[in-house]
């Protein structure tokens, strides 16, 4: 695995539990040292150097704060560990909870904070450190839903404020998406896309990376030419993305749900492409429709019609009906099957992070 | 009715460990108590007398074997806090599959009784054992000295005696320790032993309030090695005590010795749980460096 976090950048290590995501967090944070490879920061080589005398700090899933200790002095305890003075620790401390809207419970233990208070704690001990690299290993895992949110903004704030480096590990694709410059979407140990969040979503790599982010919509494919393909039992359509594979090859289209339109055959668009299929079952999600339509066999895709009015949703196709799925052409893209999903071939991940270059 | 039955709950899980204390607790002490305040002989009987004089002679008469005690009691605790913390830390945090045998290993001398065990060390310090003369040959004893009927004897039996109630405390706390702690302080730049002084230690401290006052409560009382282990100038309280009850039978004066030694060991627990209480040995930033 080689990979390159730009400084100031924040960075998103997205996959499913066991893909090694959080082990990569390790590596870089020295819990864990690498087999072999290396990891550079600011150009230099930190691996073999223990966790302490690294230029990382790491906000925990669980928080990790010290029980017996106030919140001024969890914080306080990295920049006491760097003999910093003790007039720059107070004034340092008061500045960062006072960032995270902490000041008033600075003589608290943490027992007496709540989850997201405590999980401000653990930002504000690795961020007052100003470390070259911050580490956070899922750090909202634990809170619900609203809580989540409004601190993802907050995070995301944070980090635009002091332009370092964050490192974020997660499984939730919306929690990346947001807060992301750039998503690693890793897989088995291996990064099956590395790129911005509107190319991972937008135009995922792989078969994988489709599914992972938002829902699959695969619909097996078979090269025709430069700019065609075939769709497994299906229509001929045009693919501005034929072009990467060669001709005769297998591959899937990928269109997301909410670019996808549902008609009755009569109605459909002629001029675009598209495909038959019958309607499975129909959700309502309030603001949207999620319908699940039958293409083939073993192909079902996801639409996402909006709610705009309640007359247009009260007319949608019932189950059982025929449909037609259309969709702009450059909606649709193609991806290669991951090899992941392949029979394993022979995987000795190369551990070599590299890591804020400057 | 169902509530009636409801609130009566808690005082009938109560009830079984209320009697308990009263019965073999509460009444004991008072009639020691009394006791303690009485004069008489075992064949005349005892009449209450208010004799305040037992516990003054009890200090003046005594007062060596008091030190002695707490001194002993003390060295061994220290020294079952030394070998017993990095034996629980071992047993915590490396012992791995083996962990269960080598608690078992902690406890298994229990199944042997207190005196037998104490005993066996006579056997083992005794002046022709093998191991004295191993220490002979190591100038650790002098040619002509003895290790049995010396205070380092007594010390080396409080020691091993009362190790297991020092271990298991602590291994209780290490255990419950969350080891991510221990990575949230290498990962803002605490060496290994800073992590251990400034969270390890401070988080297992009430396991070593527990296991200091289980070692050194019992250790003080003790008279059983110092019997075996110790000669005439190792007698500590316990020993006084148990010759004013079983051979001389003054049941005043053993009372009034009992009552003493339990009201110093409670001033020395109130002491030792406030101070252990406080920042200093709680590891609190300021205070400690």
């Amino acid at each position: 695995m080689d990979l390159d976090i730009a400084d100031g950048e924040f960075f998103t290590m997205l996959g499913p539990s066991g893909c090694g995501k959080t082990t990569t967090l390790r590596m870089i944070a020295g819990f864990e040292q690498p087999t072999t490879g290396k990891v550079l920061i600011d150009g230099t080589d930190v691996a073999g150097l223990p966790a302490y005398k690294r230029p990382t700090n790491t906000v925990f899933q669980s928080y990790a704060l010290f029980p017996h200790m106030t919140l001024e002095e969890n914080v306080g305890f990295g920049l006491k560990r760097k003999k910093v003075s003790k007039a720059e620790i107070k004034r340092r401390v008061a500045d960062e909870l006072e960032r995270v809207g902490l000041s008033r419970e600075a003589k608290r233990k943490p027992a007496q904070l709540s989850g997201g208070q405590q999980q401000r704690v653990a930002l504000a001990r690795a961020l007052v450190n100003l470390p070259k690299v911050l580490l956070l290993d899922e750090p909202l895992g634990a809170l619900d839903l609203k809580l989540r949110k409004g601190l993802q903004v907050q995070l995301k704030n944070i980090q635009r404020d002091v332009g370092i480096t964050f490192v974020y590990v997660t499984h939730d694709q919306e929690e990346a998406l947001t807060m992301s410059d750039r998503i690693a979407v890793m897989n088995a140990g291996h990064i099956e896309q590395c790129a911005d969040p509107e190319t991972v979503y937008d135009r995922p790599s792989t078969t994988f990376v489709a599914g992972f982010i938002g829902v699959s919509n695969l619909m097996p494919a078979v090269v025709k030419g430069s700019n065609e393909i075939e769709i497994a039992d299906g229509p001929t359509v045009p693919s501005k993305d034929a072009g990467q594979f060669s001709t005769g090859e297998k591959c899937f289209a990928v269109v997301r749900p909410e670019k996808l339109t549902v008609s009755l055959p009569e109605n459909a668009p002629g001029d675009q492409p598209g495909v038959d299929g019958i309607v499975e079952s129909s959700l309502y999600l309030g603001t949207s429709t999620q319908m699940a339509i039958r293409v083939a066999e073993d192909v079902q895709m996801t639409v996402l019609v909006p709610n705009a009015s309640e007359d247009a949703r009260q007319h949608l196709p019932g189950g059982g009906a025929k449909v037609r799925l259309n969709w702009l052409p450059e909606h649709m893209h193609l991806v290669a099957e991951s090899e992941a999903d392949q029979p394993a071939d022979d995987q000795t991940p190369t551990e070599t992070v590299t890591e804020g270059v400057n | 009715m169902t509530s009636v039955r409801r609130r009566l709950v808690p005082y009938g899980l109560l009830a079984p460990g209320l009697i308990w204390l009263i019965v073999f607790f509460v009444i004991p002490m008072y009639y020691m108590g009394e006791l303690s305040l009485k004069t008489g002989t075992i064949e005349t009987g005892y009449q209450m007398s208010w004799a305040f004089s037992n516990y003054t002679d009890a200090i003046s008469q005594y007062s060596t074997q008091f030190f002695r005690a707490f001194y002993y009691a003390g060295v061994a605790t220290v020294l079952c806090l030394l070998i017993g913390y990095p034996l629980a830390y071992a047993i915590a945090f490396k012992a791995g599959r083996w962990k269960n045998l080598m608690l078992f290993a902690v406890v298994a001398p229990f199944f042997t009784t207190y005196l037998i065990r104490t005993i066996a060390w006579k056997t083992i310090l005794d002046d022709s054992s093998p191991a004295v003369s191993v220490l002979k040959t190591l100038h650790l004893v002098p040619q002509d000295g003895r290790v049995l009927a010396t205070s380092a004897a007594v010390i080396a039996g409080l020691t091993y005696n009362f190790l297991p109630f020092m271990v298991l405390p602590l291994f209780a706390a290490l255990e419950r320790l969350d080891r991510r702690l221990l990575e949230a302080g290498k990962d803002l730049y605490a060496s290994a032993t800073q992590t251990f002084l400034k969270v390890t230690l401070p988080i297992t401290m009430p396991g070593i309030v527990a296991g200091v006052l289980l070692t050194f409560i019992p250790a003080a009382g003790d008279y059983v090695n110092a019997t075996f282990l110790g000669g005439t100038n190792q007698a500590m309280i316990g020993n006084v005590i148990q010759s004013k009850y079983l051979v001389v039978r003054d049941y005043s004066e053993a009372a009034a010795l009992s009552f003493t030694l339990m009201a110093i060991i409670l001033v020395a627990l109130i002491i030792y749980i406030k101070f252990a209480g406080t920042g200093a040995l709680m590891g609190d930033e300021e205070e400690a460096e």
